[in-house]
């Protein structure tokens, strides 16, 4: 069954539909890539999702349900965790506090049980510590859990998100340019680690990237938007030489062209040869 | 068990050093000092509790003076009433009086609660600074209510039924006891999953969303407990004098509290309490400057955001911890 499908998902900000009937599919156990150029929708199409804005038109549904208007905190509870474009950590909180906020949803000890410091509170602590600690392992940033937030290295921040993330213990992680301002060395372990989140702790992942080595190498299916709507969608070998993905990424001029070399060069029994734009 | 066993044995020897403490001041300061020890202590539970809302949580309130305010009024009113009930159930004595009070305190504190709680749910669901707005106004509404209640004194004030005035309860002891328990509460609430969830909201609120945060309900219970502390400070105030008028919860008295948690850092408790003391007596200093007081406090957050930005502690807290580490030898 499918995981996290829209259908139609349409939103409009003003007179800018920011997107314009979307439909995706993704799979269980999925590495779901969605690219496109700049301002292309991806982020809004992600805060959709997770409930940031409420869509204008279309549904959302996730595990079977229609999440369409959700608040945020229903949505991450539901099971989808998300990371930020513009890196959102609690800057002043050190890097473990950072993953144990993930865990308010399980946590058992009330108020109550704070304030008089039971058991159950200890107890709380005890295992929110241990599974943060679990989580900072995965990223490698153990050793760096007493630190604030704010004083680690970009990588490392955006690492840290995605451990906060799993904090929740999502079915769906939405990574939002995971790979940005990372070296070449760093996204090449954030391709290892976004495997590993898949093969072991059986995730689903859905990534925004514009680094296109990290896209063509860790996902297996890719959905491209340019405007707000869909311009193609199939596996990284297919998109990667898909005539109207190269026309958004190098520009309108040599769209016509492309899409004209495409045509000339493919067979005729291709599954769905693309219409020219009107 | 034995944890249990601990804490008992460590609040009865914090009640008995307080009390012994109460003693000895009592003894030795004459009647002005000891005025400005109370205060300082109501001072520090004002601050600690207005400390949850605007420095841990981040959503800033200016009207605070309006929660001590009808913790005041609560326990002035609910204290003139219980009394002859109370001393008639178990005879005029100091255990009659200390009931008689501390069911007072609570009642102010439950009633300023629910205040927190009217004012909060509304208010806190929007976000930026609508909260400041409103608890401004709220301040001024309560404080214009009382002003022309007529069963509470109008502006001449709330004096009880005898002519002496509301029952004088309030003691060092009492006092420096609710700075006890309210530091501690909010310690504890502090640095528990709610304080982190608390904290990640003044950090970022749609970060906070993102992790499953109900972050208006935490907001809402942040704000209420507040509250509720202020109204605990604001019956302690009322019954150490022979009564309360509208005018001693004016917008200053917020500025005041306001003042104290920035000078002693948003978001520490320690600072909070540095800070409610430091405003106790330099307000005593400036007391023949009266209103150009104010001026003066001006003055001093402007040189202290020049200068220290983040008050005297930032977040952090004082601990012996902390001074330990600066004396340990540093690695080479």
């Amino acid at each position: 069954m499918t995981l996290l499908a829209l259908s139609a998902v349409e939103k409009v900000f003003g007179g800018l539909r920011a997107i314009g009937g979307v439909s995706l599919a993704v799979e269980p156990g999925q590495i779901f890539g969605l690219i496109g150029p700049n301002g292309a929708g991806k982020t809004t199409i992600f805060n959709v999702v997770t409930g940031v804005y409420r869509p204008d038109g279309g549904r959302v549904t996730f595990d079977g349900e229609d999440i369409s208007g959700w608040l945020p905190a229903k949505v991450a509870a539901r099971g989808i965790a998300r990371t930020f474009q513009n890196i959102r950590l609690f800057r002043s909180m050190t890097v473990e506090q950072n993953v144990m906020v993930a865990g308010f949803r399980i946590h058992k000890a009330g108020l109550l049980s704070a304030i008089v410091r039971n058991r159950r509170y200890h107890d709380d602590e005890r295992e929110f510590s241990r599974r943060a600690a679990e989580l900072l392992d995965i990223f490698k940033l153990r050793e760096l859990a007493g630190e604030p937030a704010a004083s680690l290295p970009y990588g490392s921040q955006r690492r840290l998100e995605i451990a906060r993330a799993l904090m929740l213990s999502p079915k769906l992680l939405l990574l939002d340019e995971p790979a940005a301002g990372m070296n070449s060395q760093e996204a090449r372990a954030l391709v290892e680690q976004i495997r590993f989140l898949r093969d072991e702790l059986g995730l689903t992942v859905v990534l925004v990237e514009h680094n296109m080595s990290v896209v063509m190498s860790v996902c297996e299916q890719i959905h491209v938007v340019d405007h707000g709507e869909t311009i193609a969608e199939g596996p990284p070998e297919q998109i990667r030489e898909h005539p109207k993905v190269l026309a958004a990424y190098l520009g309108e001029e040599s769209e016509a062209q492309a899409v004209k070399d495409y045509e000339a060069v493919s067979r005729p029994s291709h599954e769905r040869p693309e219409e020219p734009d009107a | 068990m034995t944890r249990w066993l601990v804490r008992v044995a460590v609040s009865t020897a914090v009640v008995a050093g307080i009390y012994g403490i109460g003693a000895g001041v009592e003894a030795t300061m004459i009647e002005y000092v000891q005025r400005i020890v109370l205060i300082a202590g109501i001072n520090v539970i004002l601050a600690v509790g207005l400390g949850l809302i605007n420095g841990t949580t981040g959503q800033f309130s200016i009207g605070h003076a309006g929660f001590m305010a009808i913790g005041a009024y609560t326990a002035a009113f609910t204290g003139v009433q219980l009394a002859p009930a109370l001393s008639g159930l178990a005879g005029a004595g100091a255990l009659s009086e200390a009931v008689t009070f501390n069911l007072a305190l609570l009642a102010g504190a439950v009633m300023a609660g629910v205040a927190g709680l009217l004012v909060g749910i509304p208010s806190l669901r929007l976000k930026g600074d609508y909260l400041a707005i409103v608890t401004l106004g709220f301040g001024e509404i309560i404080r214009l209510l009382f002003n022309n209640t007529q069963a509470l004194g109008a502006a001449t004030g709330y004096f009880g039924n005898d002519p002496s005035g509301l029952p004088p309860y309030t003691s060092f002891f009492w006092v420096y006891l609710w700075v006890v328990v309210i530091v501690l509460v909010i310690r504890n609430i502090t640095f528990s999953q709610t304080g982190r969830s608390l904290t990640a909201i003044r950090e970022d609120e749609i970060a906070a969303e993102a992790m499953a945060t109900p972050t208006t309900r935490l907001k809402v219970t942040a704000f209420s407990i507040s509250a509720a502390t202020a109204g605990i400070a604001g019956g302690l105030f009322a019954h150490m004098q022979s009564g309360i008028r509208p005018e001693d919860f004016k917008f200053e008295k917020s500025i005041d509290m306001i003042v104290m948690i920035i000078i002693g850092g948003l978001g520490s408790i320690t600072g909070a309490i540095i800070g409610g003391i430091f405003l106790a007596v330099t307000l005593e200093l400036m007391r023949d400057l009266q209103e150009w007081r104010l001026i003066l406090y001006a003055l001093l957050l402007v040189v202290i955001m020049i200068v220290r930005p983040q008050g005297l502690l930032g977040t952090r807290e004082l601990s012996l911890a902390m001074f330990a580490r600066k004396k340990a030898p540093s690695k080479p």
